[in-house]
């Protein structure tokens, strides 16, 4: 089976003052029907413009090539009249703040039923019907008073939820959630994080995650891609990916993490900070913030993500941590 | 045992008027010392916001009292605020507000000088070795703060606070809205200055992953109260209070197991009307029916202090009347 | 950083996804680029800018020089009078045989710098107080703003009517009648700009170094509360010209003979058959009015928040 969404070498340039400069730069990916698949960067990878070229939105002027095939649709070329229909109906948004989703001062039925009414083109008690419905999945309690309610009487997660809702109210087959629990309390976001899986697995929903955190994405994501100044430095199964990482980038994010099960140590951060959009260096983008960086690191051309493993791809020559064993990461930071 | 440089006794702030009188804080006692990070932790909501806007005299009290260096820490009102004071600052959250943008770097970290009598030349001075002391490069005393990202600008503003040679410092979510390997480098930077200068610090934070890498001792607040509090390494590993263990449970694993984090259901309820008894029982896994009417107090057990009847129950919790006892190591 | 900010700005209605800040990570000396001031609209590009500019700068130059660009003495009453345009007169003369052109250049002496004089000052007054009602609260907030709900409750002009009119018909008195009308505008904005600004985290960590109220007024609300009163004063300018000519024309501002605009159109609606005594001062107020207008535009432009923003960033 072919998979749901297939981006194959996309290209984005955006206009600058210094001529377009490359925002991503030949990234490639699936996701399946059903499938949590997660973007991992810091800010300035890419990851949320490779987001906005699947929904056409991204800022004018800006330049795309490569593809990105969606259930039969070729997204990249595509129209912004035809986006249209794929937007919102086909592939929706979840953002990392409900507050811009929501309209403050329509009700949530309201918005939950314009959605369906003008996607689906149901009646107005079908709509009202299937709201209800909607707001149950994403477990609001007391689903037909928020209807008559405004989002600025829910909480953040409550609002969250709802947002989620919204995206979910034209059956859309693709949700690209971006850093949809960044802004939540940690017991907030596993209940999000849950209701995703939830959804996944009850409705077939093919859902990319693009987040910094990469326990967000250990917790619900079967396979991983890390980006890094645009390019795709690593992308593999979650498992293999955040236990034996070989890429020194993938490897620092979780060394910047604290770790739960690990004893308490100062943290080891990645030193240094990404490379702003047209200031990405020649050769590997990460290699001056590299521990393992070699001559060869340092000049063009870019490494190419290649086959390291079945799935598994690392676009890092060196290849330093390959054959490292499986230890957690946690228990190389504690020496 | 050193003299605790931060006091706070039975602290309560609150909100409003009348009927609308929402109670943000509730009855805390909390002690910093020198060279410790005390880390506060809790839901958005909770209070530790406020409770740390309280401790540096940013909030009227409603009851209690808060002490700096034996000194009562009031609100300035429109005055200015005490010298003695000046060496009890904050780290802010955002560090795109907390720095006017109009300044300079350097004139907005001479300001911890010059504020406290000191000449603007030797401010400037100390602006440069305090930038380089953050990790930024002196000659960055010439550059607005926009020209810089988010950590750096957290570093600039951490640096203002050094300027005026701090005892304490409360950190307001220092690192919340930093980036991945940023977060990092603010944490280790507050870590080795408070362990430099014997700085006490407050931590407050949403995430107790991270307050759990740089905290020595941990304050976990729920709706305004402190329902666990105790070493860091006791609390994290074996959480007592049943909130404590949720927000552990709830931390999600980077380990590829794709163990999907315990939720906790519902939402921290409207502090204006909060829950009788226990604050936590409509949420508690292991409510019963006293918790719905009886207040816990933070009781110690297992090496720390933990305000729950069920997993706590001291003569206190028994009692229902016996007066608080002192929190931290007992 | 730079220029990646504003495309990384999604379109409106579109959620905003990663905080616009690449460099966010804290680092080494790689610090970021100055956030595109290139990139900023330049007020250049639009024409109603460029227009507004122009206008004034002629004004301008106009009352510099209208002892030399003026054809007459202004004042001379050395003609036949109600002249129609000619080429002798080109605005033609008015009903006492003076030439319109020349008055109306020389009038440029009065409107503008009276107008601009008296935005300033009521600027400064509403600014000041305002600036002590919002950071001080308490007697001195009310005081100054009942003092300023006093004027709103009246009309603009017939409040400066009734003051003008007690003071006696004089331009001086036009000018204190305006400047008292409209420092209040000035006072509630700067009092909203001063609230707003003085729970702001860079002031309250200011406060905690031990500034004083009025340091933290002074160093760090001032400048962040200016950009709105600046475009407040120069869109206000116009309104100026128009109070000033509005006074001048029912007579309680500047005083025959003095060629001053307000009273060269009330002259020229003596004699409405002679279209040319009021048209051209009239076009005179209106080209200075809408330039100002323009102008004030511009400046709003220039500074609003989507622009601060991207300073911000």
């Amino acid at each position: 089976m072919a998979p749901l969404l297939e981006v194959r070498g996309l290209r984005v340039a955006l206009p600058t003052r210094r001529g377009p400069q490359l925002a991503v730069d030949d990234v490639s990916f699936d996701v399946d029907a059903g499938e949590i698949v997660g973007l991992a960067g810091e800010s300035g990878s890419g990851k949320t413009m490779t987001a906005m070229t699947l929904l056409g939105l991204l800022p004018p002027g800006a330049r795309t090539s490569g593809s990105a095939h969606f259930a039969g649709t070729e997204l990249v070329g595509l129209r912004r009249r035809a986006f249209r229909d794929v937007r919102g109906r086909r592939i929706a948004m979840v953002s990392q703040d409900p507050a811009t989703a929501l309209h403050p001062i329509l009700t949530i039925g309201t918005q939950l039923t314009e959605h369906m009414r003008h996607h689906l083109g149901l009646s107005a008690a079908a709509a009202r019907a299937r709201a209800v419905e909607l707001l149950a999945d994403v477990r609001i309690p007391d689903p037909e008073q928020a209807l008559r309610s405004y989002p600025g009487q829910f909480s953040g997660g409550m609002r969250q939820r709802i947002a989620i809702a919204v995206a979910l109210a034209a059956e859309p087959q693709l949700l690209l959630a971006d850093e949809p629990t960044t802004a939540l309390d940690v017991t907030v976001q596993a209940g999000i994080l849950r209701l995703l899986d939830r959804l996944r697995r009850e409705k077939e929903l093919a859902v990319v995650v693009i987040t910094h955190d990469l326990g967000v994405l250990s917790a619900v994501a079967s396979r991983v891609h890390v980006l890094y100044g645009g390019r795709l430095a690593e992308s593999g199964p979650a498992a293999t990916l955040l236990t034996r990482p070989r890429h020194p980038y993938t490897r620092g994010l979780l060394d910047a993490l604290p770790h739960p099960e690990a004893a308490a140590a100062p943290l080891r951060p990645i030193p240094g900070a990404p490379p702003s959009l047209g200031a990405v260096p020649p050769g590997c983008p990460f290699h001056p913030r590299c521990a393992f960086a070699q001559p060869s690191c340092r000049v063009d051309p870019r490494p190419e993500a290649v086959p390291v493993d079945p799935g598994h791809r690392l676009a890092c020559p060196p290849d330093p941590l390959r054959g490292r064993p499986a230890e957690p990461v946690a228990a190389v930071r504690t020496s | 045992m050193t003299a605790p440089l931060l006091r706070l006794r039975d602290v309560a702030v609150e909100y409003g008027r009348g009927a609308a009188r929402v109670r943000a804080v509730d009855g805390v006692d909390l002690d910093v010392r020198p060279g410790e990070i005390l880390g506060l932790v809790g839901e958005s909501g909770c209070g530790k916001s406020t409770l740390g806007r309280a401790a540096t005299g940013l909030e009227p009290l409603a009851r209690g009292t808060v002490e700096f260096l034996g000194r009562p820490v009031e609100p300035a009102g429109r005055r200015r605020r005490g010298a003695d004071l000046r060496r009890l600052q904050m780290v802010f959250q955002d560090p795109y507000a907390s720095l006017n943008p109009r300044r300079k770097v350097g004139e907005l970290i001479a300001d911890g000088v010059v504020l406290g009598g000191g000449r603007r030349a030797d401010g400037l001075r100390r602006a440069r070795e305090l930038l380089e002391r953050v990790g930024l490069p002196g000659d960055a005393v010439g550059s607005y703060p926009h020209e810089f990202s988010g950590g750096q600008r957290q570093r600039i503003a951490i640096a203002r606070t050094l300027a005026a040679d701090p005892a304490c410092i409360v950190a307001d979510e220092p690192i919340s809205a930093l980036d991945a390997s940023a977060q990092a480098q603010v944490a280790n930077l507050l870590s080795e200055l408070v362990a430099e200068a014997s700085l006490g610090m407050v931590f407050v934070s949403h995430d107790l992953s991270v307050v759990r890498q740089v905290a020595h001792r941990v304050a976990v607040m729920y709706l305004g109260r402190i329902v666990e509090i105790g070493d860091t390494a006791t609390v994290w590993s074996d959480p007592r209070h049943p909130y404590t263990e949720a927000l552990v449970a709830a931390i999600p694993r980077a380990d590829g197991a794709g163990t999907l984090p315990v939720d906790l259901p519902g939402d921290v309820p409207d502090p204006a009307a909060p829950p009788s008894g226990c604050h936590f029982h409509p949420r508690c896994p292991l409510v019963q029916d006293r918790c719905r009417v009886q207040d816990p107090r933070l009781e110690p057990v297992a090496g720390r202090s933990a305000a729950c009847l069920v997993r706590a129950p001291g003569s206190g919790n028994r009692a229902g009347a016996v007066p608080l006892t002192g929190p931290g190591r007992p | 950083m730079t220029v990646a900010e504003s495309p990384l700005d999604p379109p409106a209605g579109v959620p905003a996804g990663e905080r616009p800040d690449p460099g966010a990570a804290a680092g080494g000396p790689g610090r970021t680029g100055r956030a595109g001031r290139g990139s900023r609209r330049s007020p250049w590009r639009q024409p109603l800018a460029v227009t507004g500019f122009v206008v004034l700068a002629l004004w301008t130059l106009v009352a510099v020089f209208a002892p030399a660009l003026a054809p007459y003495d202004p004042d001379a009453q050395a003609f036949d009078t109600l002249q129609a345009p000619s080429g002798a007169h080109l605005f033609g003369t008015d009903e006492v045989g003076r030439d319109v052109l020349s008055r109306v250049l020389f009038g440029a002496r009065i409107s503008l710098p009276y107008a601009v004089i008296l935005v300033v000052a009521a600027m400064l007054i509403g600014a000041v107080l305002g600036g002590l009602a919002g950071y001080f609260g308490g007697w001195v907030d009310a005081v100054v703003m009942r003092l300023a709900d006093l004027v709103f409750a009246f009309p603009g002009i017939i409040l400066a009517l009734a003051i003008a009119a007690a003071l006696g018909p004089q331009l001086r008195n036009a000018v204190i009648a305006v400047v008292v009308v409209s420092w209040p505008s000035y006072a509630r904005l700067v009092r909203s700009l001063v609230l707003s600004a003085r729970g702001a985290q860079y002031v309250v960590s200011s406060r905690l170094l031990g500034a004083s109220g009025l340091r933290t007024l002074v160093v760090d609300i001032r400048p962040n509360s200016a950009g709105p009163v600046f475009v407040m004063a120069a869109l206000d300018v116009g309104n100026a010209v128009l109070l000033l000519s509005g006074l001048s024309f029912l007579g309680l501002g500047a005083q025959p003979p003095t060629a001053e605009w307000g009273a060269m159109v009330a002259a020229g609606a003596q004699n409405f058959d002679r279209w040319w005594v009021g048209l051209f001062p009239g076009l005179a107020i209106l080209t200075v009015v809408l330039a100002f207008n323009f102008v004030g535009d511009t400046l709003r432009d220039v500074l609003d928040p989507r622009t601060a923003r991207e300073v911000r960033a």
